[in-house]
């Protein structure tokens, strides 16, 4: 689960991003489901796959239209370097938000397909 | 928009109130209100005819795709007049005797008006317009008016069957005759028929002449019920007698007519239009009077007898057509004057004919020749009318018709003497074939008299009991046959009014200014040949009318298979059933077997395109060196390849694909794609734990193991498949033309997206876009998943 947030935030700089990490988290998620049930995980984890799918996909296509915004076109991305108090000096990039939604549909999908399949006899 | 569009339009108008006022208005026969449109254009067209005399033409233009040159021209000069007047004259008695044919009560009179005004406007606009692609529109209109009038009684099976024959071969001669006209405008970039005239010289000359000639022709002939597309006419009969009178009497079959008149000055100078005119027409002649005499229908007699009559016009301006040739003009231009007057009479005698026939059935039930007879006490006016129009049809004198037989056998004894395209030799089948023709046409104009009229009477046989029709239904055969008898008498009356600027239309390049043609018909000539053959006419046919019983079987000599009827109707099913089988054979509904063709499309349209172009080319330049690794990952892989090609059981086969998987992963670390490498992996276990899951759950019952059956087609397809794209990534990476953009992306990817991961970078940064839709594609085949699964409504539910 932590490695694939690490490469999931890694992924701009080294191997990673949010699809393999995606994919990591839902291997961390079907792990919990092979050792215990489908219920069990569900009460563990209380989400809504489809959802997240959903989620993940409004925040990708936000990312997009918020270059609206600063009057360029579509999907252009920026970065810059932040002084956040917890952290320190930070990169922060809006691909980043457009990678979280990836990262949220990859594990929706990949879940959903998952549990519809598992509960079903 | 002048009087004259409105005069057009006007039908289609006014047809839109007829259900309105046949709802509102229930006690007063619809056909009434009806009756007032046709009488006052007829009026409006005639006050026309006035200052037509001084050989003036009405033109005025609508714009209606002006873009497109298509424009909606009214055009009213001497043949665009006769016709518009027949068809409003007509048209007034037929609306005026249909209030009497059909019954208030039983019949659904706003649909059969509404189609007859729709006819009536499409008529107007056929015959008055100036723009060939408005001309093909109203054309069409007609075609499917008709279609709508013939399937009147839609309840019956022979109404339908004949609306759709009438339908299927005149909508054929309309398309043809559609690329006829786009050929013409090729040839002189107009569609309008005055420019198009105008411009002939360019037209003679063209490569295409002949081809836009053939298919106008096609349009002509099929509308006007020629050899050997006279078929749908007798099958046409189905509809109601006004109709029948009408549309497939006065009007629509001349339609064809109008047409091969009016682009008579197009192509007229050439030997094929002389020839194919003529010979279809007098042959149509010939084998429409022929077989009008084995009827037993009286209408089937008419309509046999509209055929040949139309034959006669068509070919007199065949032969007409001849008389661009000669310096002699009036000597041969007797055939087109002739066409036009008999175009008249047969729209008064044929007429006033299919409204006797109407009428006997409407009062006896029958049309049987075969059960009527000894009408004649009982049914005077009506049996007079009919004699009229038959004699006249037959040519005797002193009707109109016989005046137009002699003009008739006038130029064809005329064409003898003609010395261009060969028409001195075989020109002699016209005369002979025009004399024969009129020997059966007065046979059957006798049989239809005779044998309804007199002999005895069966009462027996009879569905009602016979007696004289209503005056209202007698007034307009009686105007008919009243004009046979003064056309008869005063031709003149017609002469300068109606024929001679339709001559002046028909033949426009004979006249200079200010000049215009002598028409002159007498009932006398003297003794000249026509009357002779005429008489020669009369005798033999009276003979042959006294002996018909004894010849007659030798109508039984022509084979059922080889009537026309028959070979249409086997066409139609041949056709039917071919195409069936064709589609059943390739529509196999086997997945498999569309693979087959897709990919052997593909082999033959990419390996001929490589073929024909010389692309392939191998080059190893840009090849890199061959590591050992490489060499050992490719042996795995092909082995695994081998394994689930050959295996035996499908976990063996799901296995090996999940190793071909694996290699391909460490392909990816081999070549420095760790992304992919990593995502390849977890991907190649996800699906591989798919198909277990799918291997798990096959069905019990075929669940024998089974090894792949070879195929020798799909080995050769897939050889062919992986050969073709082989050489394909061979020839294209051979000959790579520029260079990648791969190093923008290598300077930028930190500069520009803020990132060291290249990869990443360009996934979410340079080419974003793609991703997004990317995960749409994950978002909807996880939605589809889980309704497929979730939303199963089960046989039973559904029911």
């Amino acid at each position: 689960m932590t490695f694939s947030l690490y490469l999931f935030f890694a992924g701009h700089n080294a191997p990673g991003g949010g699809f393999i990490g995606g994919l990591m988290t839902s291997a961390a998620i079907v792990l919990l489901l092979i050792a215990y049930d489908v219920k069990t995980v569900k009460n563990i984890l209380p989400v809504n796959y489809l959802k997240m799918t959903a989620v993940g996909l409004l925040i990708a296509v936000m990312t997009g239209v918020g270059s609206f915004l600063f009057g360029v076109p579509f999907l252009t991305h920026t970065f810059g370097h932040f002084h956040l108090p917890v952290l320190g000096e930070t990169e922060l990039a809006t691909a980043v938000l457009f990678d979280l939604g990836v990262y949220l549909v990859v594990i929706g999908v990949t879940m959903t397909i998952i549990q519809t399949i598992g509960e079903t006899e | 928009m002048t009087l004259l569009h409105w005069a057009i339009l006007a039908p289609f108008l006014f047809a839109t109130f007829i259900p309105l006022v046949y709802k509102k208005i229930p006690k007063i026969h619809t056909g009434w209100f009806v009756l007032v449109l046709p009488v006052v254009l007829f009026l409006y067209f005639l006050q026309l005819l006035l200052s037509q005399k001084h050989q003036e033409t009405m033109i005025s233009t609508v714009e209606w795709i002006p873009s497109l040159g298509i424009n909606f021209t009214a055009y009213v000069d001497g043949l665009g007049l006769l016709f518009a007047l027949l068809i409003t004259g007509i048209g007034s008695l037929v609306v005026l005797y249909s209030i009497y044919y059909l019954s208030k009560e039983k019949e659904q009179l706003h649909t059969f008006y509404v189609y007859l005004l729709m006819f009536m406007g499409a008529m107007l606009g056929v015959v008055l317009s100036d723009n060939t692609i408005v001309l093909y529109t109203f054309w069409e209109l007609t075609s499917f008016s008709s279609f709508l009038l013939i399937g009147y009684w839609y309840h019956r099976e022979k109404s339908i069957y004949g609306a759709q024959k009438s339908m299927l071969i005149t909508v054929f001669g309309g398309l043809s005759m559609l690329g006829g006209f786009i050929l013409l405008y090729l040839m002189t970039g107009t569609f309008s028929i005055r420019e198009t005239i105008a411009n002939v010289d360019t037209i003679l000359s063209h490569d295409l002449f002949l081809f836009a000639m053939i298919l106008i022709l096609l349009g002509a002939f099929t509308k006007s019920a020629q050899f050997p597309f006279y078929i749908w006419l007798p099958d046409a009969m189905e509809a109601p007698t006004p109709v029948s009178a009408y549309l497939h009497s006065a009007t629509m079959v001349k339609a064809g007519i109008y047409l091969v008149a009016r682009f008579s000055p197009i192509f007229a100078f050439s030997a094929e239009w002389f020839w194919t005119v003529s010979l279809f027409g007098i042959f149509t002649l010939f084998w429409g009077s022929f077989n009008a005499v084995k009827q037993t229908d009286l209408k089937a007699i008419l309509a046999f007898s509209t055929v040949s009559q139309l034959g006669m016009i068509m070919s007199l301006l065949g032969v007409g057509a001849a008389s661009l040739h000669f310096e002699n003009v009036q000597f041969y231009t007797v055939a087109t004057l002739a066409a036009i007057f008999h175009l008249i009479n047969h729209a008064t005698f044929k007429g006033s004919l299919f409204m006797v026939v109407g009428i006997i059935d409407h009062e006896t039930g029958t049309r049987d020749i075969r059960k009527l007879g000894g009408l004649m006490s009982l049914m005077p006016i009506t049996f007079t009318i009919a004699i009229i129009g038959a004699f006249s049809m037959a040519g005797l004198p002193p009707f109109n018709g016989f005046l137009s037989k002699e003009m008739f056998f006038t130029s064809m004894i005329r064409v003898l003497e003609m010395d261009l395209f060969r028409a001195d030799t075989w020109g002699i089948l016209l005369p002979i074939l025009a004399w024969t023709g009129s020997v059966f046409t007065f046979l059957y104009s006798m049989v239809l008299v005779f044998k309804t009229f007199t002999g005895k009477l069966q009462k027996e046989k009879l569905p009602k009991v016979p007696h004289e029709a209503p005056i209202g239904m007698l007034i307009p055969p009686i105007i008919l046959a009243s004009l046979v008898v003064i056309f008869g008498f005063f031709p003149d009356l017609l002469a300068y009014t109606l024929i001679e600027p339709a001559m002046a239309s028909v033949l426009p390049s004979l006249l200079t200014d200010k000049d215009h043609f002598h028409v002159h018909i007498e009932m006398w000539h003297g003794f000249t040949p026509e009357l002779f053959m005429t008489i020669g006419v009369i005798l033999l046919g009276t003979v042959l009318f006294l002996t018909l019983p004894k010849w007659k079987k030798i109508y039984n000599l022509q084979p059922e298979k080889l009537t026309l009827n028959k070979m249409y109707d086997r066409f139609l099913s041949t056709l039917d059933d071919t195409s069936s089988r064709f589609t059943r054979f390739y529509m196999t509904g086997f997945i498999r077997d569309y693979l087959v063709y897709i990919f052997a499309f593909m082999i033959v349209l990419v390996g001929t395109s490589m073929a024909i172009q010389e692309a392939f080319s191998f080059n190893p330049d840009h090849s890199a060196s061959i590591g050992i690794y490489e060499v050992i990952l490719a042996l795995v892989m092909i082995a695994g390849t081998l394994t689930t090609v050959f295996s035996k059981s499908r976990l063996t086969a799901i296995i090996a694909l999940g190793s071909v998987g694996y290699s391909l992963s460490l392909f990816f670390v081999l070549f420095r794609a760790p992304d992919l490498a990593l995502t390849q992996l977890i991907i190649e276990t996800v699906s591989v734990a798919l198909f277990l899951l799918a291997f798990y759950h096959l069905p019990e019952l075929k669940r024998k193991e089974k090894r792949l059956r070879f195929r020798i087609v799909n080995f050769i397809i897939s050889l062919g498949v992986g050969t073709i794209v082989t050489l394909v990534a061979i020839s294209s990476h051979s000959e790579r033309v520029s260079e990648t953009i791969a190093s923008y992306f290598i300077e930028n990817s930190y500069e520009l997206g803020g990132g060291k991961n290249m990869v990443n970078v360009i996934l979410v940064d340079f080419r974003g876009f793609d991703t997004m839709f990317e995960i749409t594609v994950l978002g909807i085949a996880a939605l589809a998943i889980y309704s497929m699964i979730k939303l199963r409504l089960s046989r039973r539910e559904e029911g």
